[in-house]
């Protein structure tokens, strides 16, 4: 049985700036829920403190995203995504007060061990607790499986892997969880986006190789090219045998009922999304560069480039006004 | 030229990178002798250097620097938030200035290009956190020059080389300590701070970006008062350079910071080491000039 967690209410809200409504999470939680999702993760783009002038400021705040939607689900299970450094203890506090079940607590792909408190005390209160791996292109398999195996020492029930850029191909994808598989025997997930593409092939790949959670978004609703397409997603699965606790029916209904009040666009894999993934930059940058490259009058891919060049991570959206600038004044 | 003024005897506790780098700093400054570094663990990579570098240093602890707190008048404490508040302990009953570079806060606050004259008389000085070291002063300028300020926020990007065990081990504190200073220091009734560390090799430069809300009359007002702040921060951080002057960005006022480092102890790129640890020598060097005045 492979777990799906629908992060449309969470990273879908990079598609809108962060202005997802409490009726719009209301709704899809309620529909998402019936059409028999496992874990449904509610947020701000970047997780539980997120809102921000760096980022951009959530339309309702973390808690009453996270009262509407626990109200909505009757079944499956609801999670959040935090980042140590963006997010606070305080923000762990009130989930757990509100009656979040699954907490994801994420990090860059070599920093591991800044998770560790956060991860332990979750923990410790009786929550099912995932352990992160961002932007994990950004680290070899080796490396990659020695910080997986940490977050498992912590108590990560699961160690999930985002392509944050959706930069990686299939047999990427392999060795990583391979060499993982090699560290420790702690559940596996995958996380795609779809810059190159590559996501339900991804995701297909992390499932061959033994990775036993998926995450995907309707229609793809996430940052960038968008995630995995949940719909596509459940319909190769179930093809192939692996089975889910929701059915391709039970999506096909939900992708079209949400449409009424998501304004997600057709998953579209744009000129700027593919310069993201290309060169390695997160996926939720694509609203940012469009606008500095605006506000500066420079060109959109060359600003794509010289960031690339600067290896930026997510949360660091203040380097592309600054970048900008620097362009324009250099040209 | 030697300075003719007797150097105060000095110690750092914590062999971590911020405490080695420290131990460079030290050594050049002509009014501290650097008598001791202290560890937890004898095969510290840090300890091995000082010893190389002809220091003498031991693995005990703070028991170490108990036993030998007569010998001293100012220690470095580089170890954690938590270690500090017992270390705290030893320094108060051996009469030590404490210059505390951990989240602790339990002395007053220090930003040296802020408030360096207020804190002559204490004896337990916090240094923030190396992302307050840099943008404090950006929020105190803002803050000086805006008709009112509502909100501030600061985020900072570091290499991932550069972030030592204890920051890493209590990123929360860091946080909390950054925003309560930033209240501190600018007046504004909401503060956010963020922490990035970022994976790439080799390491990416130290940035610091200040986002704030409220209302100014004139940009260009805001811009010189900004710049002269930078231009006083410069004095004891000579890495401190502004790379986005303040601009309009989404309803708020941006502008960003990078911090080359001297490249002591870690590479260039880690100049949250330096921005801490300039502050840090500025704060000894400030108190030896005042205790040899009221010596004089």
């Amino acid at each position: 049985m492979i777990t799906i967690t629908d992060c449309t209410l969470r990273d879908g809200n990079h598609a809108v700036r962060h202005q997802l409504s409490k009726e719009q999470i209301r709704l899809y939680a309620e529909q998402a829920d019936a059409a028999g999702i496992d874990v449904i993760e509610v947020g701000h783009g970047n997780g539980l403190g997120g809102s921000s002038a760096l980022l951009g400021l959530s339309n309702i705040d973390d808690r009453e995203m996270l009262e509407t939607a626990r109200s909505a689900i009757q079944h499956g299970r609801l999670g959040i995504h935090f980042i140590p450094g963006l997010g606070k203890s305080t923000d762990l506090e009130m989930a757990i007060e509100v009656g979040v079940d699954i907490f994801r607590i994420a990090s860059h792909c070599t920093e591991a061990n800044i998770t560790a408190p956060y991860i332990e005390s979750v923990k410790n209160q009786g929550k099912t607790v995932y352990g992160v791996l961002m932007m994990s292109h950004m680290a070899e398999p080796d490396l990659l499986a020695e910080q997986a195996s940490l977050m498992a020492s912590y108590g990560a029930d699961a160690v999930i892997l985002m392509d944050s850029a959706g930069y990686l191909t299939p047999d990427d994808v392999r060795w990583r969880i391979q060499a993982i598989q090699e560290l420790t025997d702690t559940k596996l997930g995958f996380h795609a986006h779809n810059n190159l593409g590559m996501a339900v092939a991804n995701s297909l790949a992390a499932v061959e190789e033994g990775a036993q959670l998926l995450d995907a978004c309707i229609k793809g609703f996430g940052a960038g090219a968008g995630n995995t397409q949940l719909e596509t997603l459940i319909a190769v699965l179930n093809r192939l045998g692996y089975r889910t606790q929701c059915s391709f029916e039970s999506i096909a209904r939900l992708a079209r009922t949400s449409e009424q009040y998501l304004d997600c666009l057709t998953p579209h894999i744009g000129a700027a999304n593919i310069a993201s993934g290309i060169y390695g930059l997160f996926s939720g940058f694509a609203p940012h560069i469009r606008r500095a490259a605006e506000q500066f009058s420079v060109d959109e891919y060359q600003l794509y480039q010289l960031l690339g060049q600067r290896k930026l991570v997510a949360g660091q959206e203040d380097i592309i006004v600054e970048t900008a600038a620097r362009l324009s004044t250099a040209s | 030229m030697e300075s003719v003024i007797p150097r105060k005897r000095a110690a750092i506790i914590g062999s971590g990178s911020i405490g080695i780098d420290l131990m460079y700093k030290a050594m050049r400054s002509h009014h501290l002798d650097l008598r001791m570094v202290i560890g937890r663990s004898s095969n510290s990579e840090g300890l091995a250097r000082a010893r190389e570098l002809g220091i003498a240093t031991s693995s005990d602890g703070i028991e170490f620097l108990a036993q030998h707190a007569t010998e001293l008048d100012i220690v470095f404490d580089a170890t954690s938030a938590q270690s500090h508040r017992m270390n705290d302990q030893v320094f108060r009953r051996a009469n030590l200035l404490a210059i505390d570079m951990t989240p602790a806060k339990l002395g007053a606050i220090c930003v040296p290009s802020i408030n360096l004259d207020s804190i002559a008389s204490e004896r337990n000085v916090n240094l923030v956190t190396c992302g307050g070291q840099a943008s404090i002063p950006l929020a105190y300028a803002i803050a000086q020059s805006f008709e009112s300020l509502e909100y501030i926020e600061v985020a900072s990007t570091i290499a991932s080389d550069s972030a030592g065990l204890a920051t890493r081990e209590n990123i929360n504190q860091y946080i909390l300590t950054t925003e309560q200073a930033l209240r501190h220091f600018s007046g504004a009734g909401l503060t956010k701070a963020v922490l990035n560390i970022n994976p790439a090799k080799p390491g990416i430069d130290m940035q610091t970006t200040v986002f704030a809300k409220g209302r100014y009359e004139c940009i260009e007002k805001v811009r010189a008062t900004v710049r002269q702040m930078v231009a006083r921060v410069q004095q004891y951080v000579p890495g401190y350079q502004m790379v986005l002057e303040p601009i309009e960005s989404k309803g708020h006022l941006a502008m960003s910071v990078t911090v080359r480092g001297s490249g002591d102890y870690l590479p260039a790129y880690a100049g949250n080491l330096d921005i801490i640890n300039c502050a840090a020598i500025a704060v000894a060097e400030f108190h030896s000039a005042c205790w040899e005045r009221s010596a004089a």
